[in-house]
């Protein structure tokens, strides 16, 4: 009998421990993400306002106008990052490969120290570095210019989620198609990187979306323009840039159109993010982790 | 390579076969032979080098970083360790099913059938559609599968994936069946469906399967060989073993005295 009081009430204190500790997590939750939506209301509530078509379509206005849009700034941010992808993107998948399917010896493990270094890079060191190799020796700022910064940003976050997410595929599925007769080589285009294709495009929209957001390597690389971009040998206008030239302007509606401008960065971010999200969730297989 | 069928000859003819790790051998200069549409089994205590053994026949074992073989093994007429030899090309005349079902990722139950066949560039629809059925009947499938043929190989039932990976595995045609404890993760129903299917199976193909289940081992075998710390200790006609055999390691196993 007394036994079981003991029992009971040894039973009471850990309900109540557990309670306590679910307060403490739930509140840790709120510290953590109350600010994050602040930030996130403030944005809509004056970004929103701002938004009208020609945002998206026209020119900036002349200086102390009102009225007129950052479409350049939107399409240059568009080309630079495209451009940047259809560089990077092969050249990281094909590292990641090669990291993660040819891992043993002296290469890899030097390539991997390598692309930790770049990865942990402050983007502004290496928008200085590209500007130092790219535009004062052509004595100008280029899209190009931006498009290499951004690229070098791009490069180390392609090529470590690549070799992770193979990494992650079991060696006996490599085993099977070897003895399947097929070769190394085709196993690995075939089956490694079909099996994992879906867990390396997440990787990439991740990569855009942290690029997508970089203002320091563009101010000194593409700089910016007023007009729509003409060529990649000119200035570029990029979102960033142009949201932080408005914000620090003294006009107000140069403001508005800053907030504008950080509600569609984010409105991208977010959907990047969304994007890659869904892919890494889809699949519906058994053996979840493998979906992709 | 000429590979022509001789009814009745021998299949696989292994001399003096040694695996090794390293300096560790694992599988000791092992000699046996398996008749033309056969099945032989291989049975032995865990860690007795049978998966390595298996491995070294479709020159999966070299793989690995730091392991090599020693000794010839022939299919047919062909020396697979002859230096002309391309490793690539002798593992599509033997198919092998591993222990644990694995249907490849992200292919559907139809691309995962045919994958042997895609994957080197085969393209022909029609044909690959007939490859498909014909495998996936072979493997006793095709009645649970042929209205899913698009659904992830993944989503199937533990049983159901390791008869697709047999249909894989059979649909590149191979002379010569590996199978290492093909059954050992599934229910009694689903090992007894792929008993089944071998009997089928044998018609066409040689088997040499690993298996831990004597009862197995009894059922579906025509010989049987045993190891035994990387030794072949005895190897003989299924009836002959499991009712005397003349090794008596062999008969402590097989009696269950240990291992
Ligand atoms: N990659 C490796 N490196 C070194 N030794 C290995 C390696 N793989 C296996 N071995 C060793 O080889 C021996 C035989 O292994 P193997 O997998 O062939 O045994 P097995 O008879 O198939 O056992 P089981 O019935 O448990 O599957 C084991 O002692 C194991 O430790
Ligand atoms: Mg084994």
């Amino acid at each position: 009998m007394a036994r079981d009081q003991l029992h009971q009430s040894h039973f009471r204190r850990r309900k109540l421990k557990n309670l306590w500790m679910q307060f403490l997590m739930t509140l840790a939750t709120v510290i953590a993400i109350g600010p994050l939506l602040m930030v996130f209301f403030h944005i809509v509530a004056l970004g929103l306002p701002s938004l009208n078509f020609s945002f998206f379509t026209e020119l900036p206005a002349p200086t102390g106008e009102v009225g007129g849009g950052m479409g350049n700034a939107i399409l240059g941010s568009l080309v630079m990052i495209a451009m940047a992808s259809l560089i990077c993107i092969p050249v990281g998948i094909g590292a990641g490969v090669f990291l993660a399917e040819f891992p043993r010896g002296s290469i890899p493990r030097t390539l991997r120290l390598v692309i930790d270094l770049l990865a942990s890079l402050p983007s502004i060191v290496v928008g200085l570095y590209v500007y130092a190799v790219l535009v004062v020796p052509m004595k100008s700022f280029s899209a190009w210019a931006g498009t290499w910064a951004l690229g070098i940003l791009m490069v180390p976050i392609v090529v470590k989620t690549t070799e992770e997410v193979l990494r992650l595929l079991p060696f006996h599925y490599r085993e099977a198609g070897l003895a399947l007769g097929l070769s190394r080589w085709r196993v690995i285009c075939s089956i490694v990187l079909r099996s994992r294709r879906k867990a390396i495009l997440t990787g990439i929209f991740l990569a855009l979306a942290r690029i997508a957001g970089e203002t320091a390597p563009l101010l000194i690389t593409a700089f910016g323009n007023r007009n729509w971009p003409s060529g990649l040998g000119e200035p570029m206008a990029s979102l960033p840039v142009q949201i932080y030239n408005y914000a620090i302007s003294p006009f107000e509606d140069w403001h508005r159109q800053a907030w504008a401008g950080a509600f569609t960065l984010v409105s991208l971010v977010f959907a990047l993010n969304l994007i890659s999200r869904a892919l890494m969730t889809s699949g519906g297989t058994r053996g979840g982790e493998l979906g992709g | 390579m000429n590979l022509g069928v001789q009814m009745g000859g021998e299949e696989l003819s292994l001399e003096k076969v040694s695996a090794f790790f390293g300096k560790k051998e694992i599988v000791k200069s092992v000699s046996f032979d398996v008749a033309n549409r056969e099945v032989m089994a291989l049975i032995g205590p865990s860690g007795c080098g049978k998966s390595t053994l298996l491995r070294c026949i479709n020159r999966l074992h070299e793989e690995t970083p730091g392991a090599w073989v020693r000794g010839r093994i022939q299919l047919k007429n062909l020396d697979i360790y002859g230096p002309a030899v391309d490793p690539v090309e002798i593992r599509s005349h033997i198919g092998m099913v591993f222990q644990k079902p694995n249907p490849f990722p992200g292919f559907s139950i139809f691309e995962n059938v045919v994958a042997g066949l895609t994957i080197r560039g085969v393209r022909k629809r029609s044909y690959l559609a007939d490859v498909a059925e014909r495998s996936l009947r072979a493997a006793a499938l095709w009645d649970e599968v042929k209205d899913i043929l698009k659904a992830p190989g993944l989503s199937l039932s533990g049983g159901q994936q390791q008869r697709l990976c047999i249909a894989r595995a059979i649909a590149v045609n191979p002379s010569l069946l590996l199978m290492d404890e093909p059954t050992s993760a599934l229910d009694p129903i689903s090992t007894a469906k792929i008993e089944e299917l071998l009997f089928d199976l044998k018609k066409n193909v040689t088997i040499l399967i690993v298996t831990h289940n004597l009862q197995q081992a009894a059922r579906i075998s025509d010989q049987v060989a045993f190891m035994y710390l990387g030794d072949l200790v005895e190897v003989g006609s299924t009836a002959q073993i499991f009712t005397k055999p003349t090794n008596v390691q062999t008969e402590n196993y097989i009696t269950g005295r240990f291992g």
